[in-house]
C-alpha cells in the first residue's frame, strides 16, 4: 500500500506529500508520523504539501488534525508550499487551519522551526 | 423558378455599374451615403463586392436558402462589413439601411426587365426582397455579436486593470483595490494575489481599500476569506486605507476584523511592513522637518 515517507532531519521530521492524498493514505500518515515523533522524540515537523492540488473538507481537516497531534505531542509543526488553489478551497470550506503555522517554502518553514526550537531552549534556560 | 433566377442573376451581372449607382442615390437620398467614417470609395468598393457575391451565389445556389454553402463567401462578406461598421461606430439602423436600400434599385431594374410579365416579375420581386431581407438579418445578426464581443472584452480589460498587484518592496506586495468589491472580482483579486505571493515569495501582503466606496457585510466576508486565504499559504496580510466612514460601518455592522492587521493609510501599512521584515529607514543628516 501506498505510504508517504516521513524523514528525520536531526531534531526534525520531514514529511513531503508528492502523490495524490487519498483518505487512506491521509489516515495511515496519522499513525505513522504520531509513531515517529514518539520513537524519535522529534521537536518539530515540517509538512511540505506543494504538489498537492486538489484538497476535499476530509484531506482538510486531516492536514489540521495531524498538526494538532504533533503538537499535542510536543513538536511545533509548520506546513509550506500550499497553493493557492488549495488556499482558497480551504478558505470556502471554513477550514482556516487555526493554530497551525504556515509557511511559504521548506526554507522559511526550516527557519521558523530552528527560531521556534532556540526561543524554547533560550526561554528554559532562564528559567533553570 | 429557374427562369427567374437567371433573370436576376443576369441583371446583376450585365447591369453592375448602373446598380451600383442608383444604390449610392439611394442611401444618399437616405442621407448616410457621405458619411466621414466610411469614404466614397470604400463605400463603392463594397457594393461592388456585394452584388459581385450576390450573382455568384444566385448563379450557383438557390436564392432563398441562405444558409447552403454556396452562400458561404456572402456570410463572410457580411459579418466583415458588421464589423467595420461597429468599429467606426455605425448605429444598427445604419447598417441595415445598408442593404435594405439595395431593394429600390434592383426592384426598377427587375420592372423594366419583365414590365410585360407581370406574373413573372411578381414572382421574383419576393424572392428578390425575401433573399435581401435574410441578408440584413445575416448583418444585423453579425452586428449585434461584435458589439457583444466588445463588451465581454471591456468587462475582461476592466478585471484585470482593477487587479494590479504592486511589488512595495523587497518581500512586501501592494494590491490598491479600486470599486465596488462583488464575488467575482473577489475571486479574481484573491487569485492574482496568491499566485504572486508563489512567484515572488513576499511574506507580506498589503491590501488597499481606499477606492473601495463601501463596505457591506459581505464585502468584508470577501475581505476576510482573502486574509485567511494568503495566511494559510504562509504570509501575512495587512489591509490599509479603512476610512472613518467605513470603520464606522465595519463596528455598526458587527464584523470581526479582531485577527486581522489594519492600518489607516498605505504609508502605515508600509512602515509596519518594513519593520516586521527587519528594515529601518533613516533620513539623511542634514535634512531637517
Amino acid at each position: 500500500m501506498e505510504r508517504i515517507p516521513i524523514l528525520q532531519m536531526g531534531e526534525f521530521l520531514l514529511v513531503t506529500i508528492q502523490v495524490e492524498l487519498s483518505d487512506q493514505v491521509a489516515l495511515t500518515l496519522q499513525d505513522d508520523l504520531t509513531e515517529r515523533i514518539r520513537t524519535t522524540g522529534a521537536r518539530g515537523v515540517l509538512i511540505d504539501i506543494s504538489a498537492l492540488e486538489l484538497v476535499d473538507s476530509f484531506i482538510g481537516r486531516m492536514i489540521a488534525n495531524i498538526a494538532g497531534m504533533a503538537r499535542i505531542l510536543d513538536a511545533r509543526t509548520v506546513v509550506v508550499g500550499m497553493q493557492p488553489a488549495v488556499a482558497i478551497t480551504l478558505v470556502e470550506l471554513g477550514l482556516t487551519l487555526t493554530g497551525v503555522h504556515t509557511a511559504l517554502n521548506p526554507d522559511r518553514g526550516m527557519q521558523y522551526l530552528r527560531a521556534a526550537l532556540a526561543e524554547e531552549v533560550h526561554g528554559h534556560g532562564r528559567l533553570g | 423558378m429557374s427562369k427567374a433566377r437567371t433573370t436576376t442573376a443576369s441583371i446583376l451581372k450585365s447591369h453592375e455599374k448602373e446598380l451600383v449607382a442608383d444604390w449610392q442615390k439611394e442611401l444618399a437620398s437616405a442621407g448616410s451615403a457621405s458619411d466621414v467614417r466610411i469614404g466614397e470609395r470604400a463605400l463603392h468598393a463594397q457594393m461592388s463586392e456585394f452584388i459581385g457575391l450576390l450573382r455568384d451565389a444566385a448563379q450557383h445556389g438557390d436564392l432563398v436558402d441562405v444558409d447552403r454553402t454556396a452562400w458561404q463567401p456572402m456570410r463572410q462578406f457580411l459579418q466583415e462589413v458588421s464589423r467595420s461598421r461597429v468599429a467606426q461606430g455605425f448605429t444598427s439602423e445604419q447598417t441595415a439601411l445598408f442593404i435594405f436600400s439595395f431593394k429600390k434599385p434592383l426592384f426598377v431594374r427587375l420592372r423594366k426587365e419583365l414590365g410585360d410579365d407581370p406574373e413573372t416579375l411578381a414572382a421574383e420581386t419576393w424572392a428578390a426582397t425575401q433573399l435581401l431581407d435574410r441578408m440584413a438579418l445575416l448583418a444585423m445578426r453579425s452586428y449585434q455579436q461584435s458589439r457583444e464581443e466588445v463588451i465581454v472584452r471591456q468587462q475582461e480589460e476592466m478585471l484585470e486593470l482593477s487587479t494590479p498587484v504592486v511589488k512595495l518592496w523587497d518581500g512586501v506586495l501592494g494590491l490598491p483595490m479600486i470599486g465596488t468589491l462583488d464575488s467575482a472580482r473577489t475571486q479574481v483579486v484573491m487569485e492574482t494575489l496568491l499566485q504572486r505571493i508563489v512567484e515572488t515569495g513576499a511574506e507580506i501582503a498589503i491590501i488597499d481599500i481606499t477606492g473601495v466606496p463601501t463596505v457591506d457585510t459581505q464585502v468584508a466576508q470577501h475581505l476576510l476569506k482573502t486574509v485567511a486565504a494568503i495566511r494559510l499559504m504562509g504570509a501575512d496580510c495587512i489591509i490599509s486605507g479603512v476610512r472613518p466612514q467605513i470603520a464606522q460601518t465595519i463596528v455598526h455592522l458587527g464584523v470581526d476584523l479582531h485577527d486581522v492587521t489594519t492600518k489607516a493609510t498605505l504609508a502605515d501599512a508600509l512602515a509596519l511592513a518594513l519593520q516586521r521584515s527587519g528594515w529601518t529607514v533613516e533620513r539623511s543628516s542634514g535634512q531637517t522637518r
